[in-house]
């Protein structure tokens, strides 16, 4: 590898790069800050933040390339997830400001951490190596974990951080072990070329399924998938209420990213986009893995999402839930099935935001993280309510909101290809079916019942109103509109191949 | 503008919805009379469409078709033939009564009467959409005001009634989008389009899903995701609940127009699309019918509740439909659709009078009243009427659909019929008893003063009383305006039966 190779590489980097060069200069400006100041640390990060946005918008789309000795990949597929998790990463930055937990306190960091983890998700999304993949699954682990207990003083936030580390160090060193078979086998850490030495037949079946159990514990973990779950209520009921917002969406859709990078092309001749359906390799029934995780997430999701009294609780079970939808289009594994995912990863940050800052606007008015206590919401701050039902309807996946959509092209994915899949898809939507009652639930609580009082007694600070509605109103519009975005998820189901 | 007659008819109450969203709470008439005003719009603009509405043709009028979403070929496609357009009438003419019968809300009126009117479009854009996916759509959306009409506006146990509504319905709903993918990747190319779908409806009996015939698999499908809806034996027992604890209005339109859908989404949907599969499930269809008939009136002897008396008339009414329907002949597909329309005008006004003595009473126990007929000598006169016309007295339009319900499957379900007719006497017996309980014998001395009916719910009441008897006379007019889709309909079904050879 010359310099001049060097020099080309990096310029494909220059998100990263800014990204890079504006976390220290967040740094430097967060130690010239006061406590009661630091909060400017934020307002520079989200500025940051936008700039980087910008740059990946300027990346050209068509580009498919590998950087540094093929360690990472600049691609379609990387560039619409970057787009998504700094979406996310602004989004949840915004709501942090409004968020009572964090006030009187030194937040600098917080925000740092936030830009830190971005990062790591953007490492995440292209990783093409082991190394990489690993470097940027702890970079995004060890951010969350310190995030997850940064309201140091409570000792919910403790326990949450400490669960986290403790499950997290135990499946990364599954994930390890496993990746550190791979390349004993192949003889190579780069996925292409394992992809490769797999093809030719160099490793056996019973070793590789050994191997894929273990790869999947790792990964399985990050998405919260059932039965590498058990860290996500208590870290989710624990941590800030925005990092657990943050948590459901953004390093879970990179998580989601990288199980259909890794999947996708070193296991599979999914490197071929003229291909309907890609085959897995040496008979690797990893869909049927996937397939079942899938199936355990959904249900055990959402089954226990049912009995939550805890409106982050049960957010926290649905986002399980909602993985195991998610994995159904991995199973697929083909074009419209990814597409699907991005698309359903897209749709559910939305949503998935929605519900989780209402549930923190109404923690600071209000004081309550009980949904029996969201009583006569509805009539108290309407908007508010409308809003929140809104969120809840696509949460379920309900038309006319954006979450049936999704769900839409998930089935549709799944329907195209066969039987099996057929009772997939069954499955899958009768646990919609299911979520309904305890998505209604918080409806119910909003509407139902005695009306105490019909006048409206409670407004949310504009900007708060202002970021639902911008949360909210893409999942009733966008798809109306000849739904831009399914096209740019299709758009984005192309991978670097080498 | 007739170009876009259907749109604006569907589209009219959102229209509506977001002018009363914006109007303050405390202008209550305002609120009131916008709904009244663009119901009564609709209503006019529906008359309007049966006006141009060219019944000697069998196909689909006044299209409306544009692209929505290219890539996977889903059509913004509207019309309507003589299957759809009694019921694009039926909607209109019970949206605008049921808001007068929504007078006395009492709390959240503004709320109340968006959301109704969210509800009529999405009723309207069921009966008026021809692309599977768009019809999904306004399938669905009609379940959110639904669910907040029963909750927020109903009786003591109405937020268990509206979420076991939700939930069976949503679940039908799931099984429907089921089959319309399956119907959709079997078609080539793949389209959502119903007639399309309908023309390569051979396609669906040679392929296989899950080891058996498409046809059939999607059949049942879709069969469990309308039964549901109509409701079909056993999937009813939403019904009872909802319509109890609903308000007045909206049990009119559960009850006139969504139980409808069901019956209207096998006509539309199920038997054009797989012929075959209807065929061949056309007995098991009749035998449910029949439970139906049976067991909905047993079931209505047995309450005591005036309300759930009328509502599991409902389902006994029903199943005189889907005999009817079953029988594919001309009679009885008549027949069926007739019964469709009248059952959606006969029991809007059951639950309208049941209403109205709640509404003084506040109870609806049929034992609890006596003899009141001479102090509200004409409510009791237009309850007659009703409960003759929901009892298919001859010289009402119940009989006239009925009769012909009979007639057209009796060469073809012989015993099936014969136990049918059985259940016109059972129906006889429970709105009579009724009658004799509530309005004949002593007067009870609690009901001295009762207050007589007045002219607003007579408002409501009148037209729909004057188009039963009317039909009931001179049924013609209703079915010119749908025999030649429906005949057509039974041909090409009998015809791909042949061709199959069942």
């Amino acid at each position: 590898m010359n310099l001049n190779q060097v020099m080309t590489d990096l310029s494909y980097f220059l998100p990263e790069l800014i990204l890079t060069g504006i976390i220290l200069l967040v740094i430097i400006f967060d130690l010239f800050q006061k406590a009661e100041t630091s909060i400017r640390t934020g307002f520079l990060a989200v500025g940051g933040l936008a700039l980087v946005a910008i740059a990946l918008l300027g990346q050209d789309t068509s580009l498919s390339v590998g950087i540094f000795s093929n360690m990472l990949a600049v691609d379609g597929f990387g560039k619409f997830l970057k787009i998504l998790v700094t979406l996310g990463a602004i989004l949840v930055m915004w709501m942090s400001f409004n968020s009572n937990e964090l006030k009187n306190r030194r937040v600098g960091e917080y925000y740092i951490l936030i830009l830190v983890l971005t990062l790591g998700m953007y490492f995440l999304v292209s990783a093409t190596h082991l190394l990489s993949i690993y470097m940027a699954l702890e970079m995004v682990s060890i951010m969350s974990y310190l995030l997850s207990g940064y309201l140091k003083e409570q000792m919910r936030s403790n326990e949450s951080s400490v669960k986290y580390v403790v499950f997290g160090a135990f499946s990364s060193g599954i994930l390890l072990y496993g990746f550190s078979l791979l390349y004993g086998l192949t003889g190579s850490a780069n996925i292409f070329e394992i992809q490769a030495a797999l093809a030719s037949g160099a490793v056996s079946p019973v070793l590789m399924l050994l191997i894929l159990v273990m790869i999947l514990v790792g990964f399985g973990y990050k998405i919260a998938a059932v039965p590498f779950h058990f860290w996500t209520p208590d870290v989710y009921e624990g941590a800030p209420a925005p990092i657990t917002a943050f948590l459901s969406v953004s390093p879970k859709a990179a998580g989601f990213a990288i199980i259909i990078r890794f999947f996708n092309v070193a296991f599979s001749d999914g490197g071929n986009p003229n291909m309907e359906v890609w085959d897995s390799l040496q008979n690797l029934d990893w869909q049927v893995l996937v397939g079942a995780l899938s199936v355990l997430s959904m249900t055990v999701g959402n089954v226990i999402a049912l009995q939550q009294s805890n409106i982050k609780r049960m957010l926290a079970y649905s986002s399980i839930a909602h993985a195991g939808y998610m994995l159904l289009g991995i199973v697929v594994a083909n074009q419209t099935g990814i597409a699907a995912v991005l698309y359903y990863a897209s749709v559910y940050m939305f949503m998935n935001l929605g519900a989780f800052f209402v549930a923190i606007h109404v923690k600071n008015a209000f004081d309550t993280e009980t949904i029996e206590d969201y009583k006569s919401l509805g009539y108290k701050a309407p908007l508010l309510g409308v809003l929140m039902t809104i969120f809840m309807f696509s949460l379920t996946g309900l038309p006319p909101t954006g979450g049936f959509v999704a769900k839409f092209y998930l089935f549709r994915s799944l329907i195209e290809f066969g039987d099996l899949y057929f009772y997939l898809a069954l499955i899958g939507l009768i646990n919609g079916v299911i979520s309904l009652y305890y998505y209604m639930r918080v409806v119910k609580a909003m509407y139902f019942g005695k009306m105490e009082l019909q006048e409206q007694t409670h407004t949310a600070p504009l900007n708060v109103t202002i970021l639902l509605i911008v949360l909210a109103a893409p999942l009733l519009f966008a798809w109306m509109l000849g739904d831009p975005l399914s096209h740019l998820a299709q758009n984005a189901v192309s991978f670097f191949v080498n | 503008m007739e170009n876009h007659l259907l749109s604006i008819v569907t589209f009219l109450p959102v229209f509506g919805a977001l002018v009363i969203a914006f109007i303050p709470k405390e202008k209550l008439d305002l609120i009131r009379w916008g709904a009244a005003a663009i119901t009564g719009i609709q209503l006019i603009l529906a008359i309007w469409i049966l006006g141009i509405f060219d019944f000697s043709i069998p196909g689909v009028q006044l299209q409306e078709h544009y692209a929505w979403i290219p890539s996977f070929n889903i059509e913004y496609f509207l019309g309507i033939d003589g299957l759809s357009a009694p019921m694009v009438l039926l909607t209109a003419l019970l949206s605008f009564l049921a808001v007068f019968t929504s007078w006395n809300i009492d709390k959240a009126q503004k709320g109340y009467f968006a959301l109704f009117l969210l509800l009529d479009a999405g009723m309207m854009g069921v009966f008026t959409s021809l692309d599977f996916f768009l019809f999904y759509i306004f399938w669905e959306v009609m379940l959110l005001p639904m669910y907040f009409l029963i909750g927020i506006w109903g009786g003591p146990q109405r937020e268990y009634a509206a979420i076991k509504f939700f939930l069976y319905t949503l679940f039908g709903s799931v099984l429907l989008l089921l089959g319309m993918l399956a119907l959709y990747f079997i078609s080539e190319p793949h389209t959502f389009n119903m007639l399309i779908l309908a023309e390569q409806s051979s396609e669906f009996g040679k392929t296989l899903l899950l080891g058996m015939n498409a046809g059939k698999v999607i059949f049942i499908l879709l069969f469990v995701g309308f039964a549901i809806k109509v409701p079909i034996f056993p999937f009813h027992t939403w019904l009872p609940l909802a319509h109890v604890e609903a308000p007045t209005a909206i049990s009119v339109i559960l009850a006139g127009v969504l139980l409808k859908m069901g019956t209207y989404g096998f006509l539309r949907i199920s038997f054009p699309i797989l012929k075959d599969a209807a065929l061949w499930f056309a007995l098991p269809m009749a035998i449910l019918g029949l439970i139906n008939v049976i067991y909905g009136a047993m079931a209505a002897l047995a309450q005591r509740d005036l309300k759930k008396m009328v509502a599991y008339s409902s389902v006994s009414h029903m199943g005189f439909v889907l005999i009817g329907m079953a029988a594919l002949t001309p009679a009885g597909m008549n027949g069926a659709v007739f019964q469709m329309f009248n059952h959606g005008t006969i029991s809007a006004m059951l639950f309208m009078l049941v209403g109205v003595v709640y509404d003084r009473a506040h109870h609806r126990d049929i034992d609890g009243f006596g003899g009141i007929a001479k102090v509200v000598p004409i409510y009791a006169g237009v309850t007659a009427m009703a409960f003759f016309a929901g009892l298919g007295l001859p010289g009402f339009s119940g009989f006239i659909s009925e009769a012909l319900c009979f007639i057209g499957a009796f060469p073809v379900f012989t015993w099936i019929t014969i136990f049918a007719t059985l259940g016109i006497v059972l129906n006889a017996a429970y709105f009579l008893w009724a009658y004799q309980r509530i309005f004949l014998g002593e007067l009870n001395p609690k009901y001295e003063k009762l207050e007589e009916i007045n002219n607003r719910e007579l408002f409501a009441l009148i037209p729909l009383a004057v188009i039963t008897f009317f039909l009931g006379v001179y049924p013609t007019p209703m079915l010119n305006l749908m025999s030649s889709s429906l005949n057509h309909l039974v041909e090409v079904v009998r015809t791909a039966g042949m061709a199959a050879g069942l």
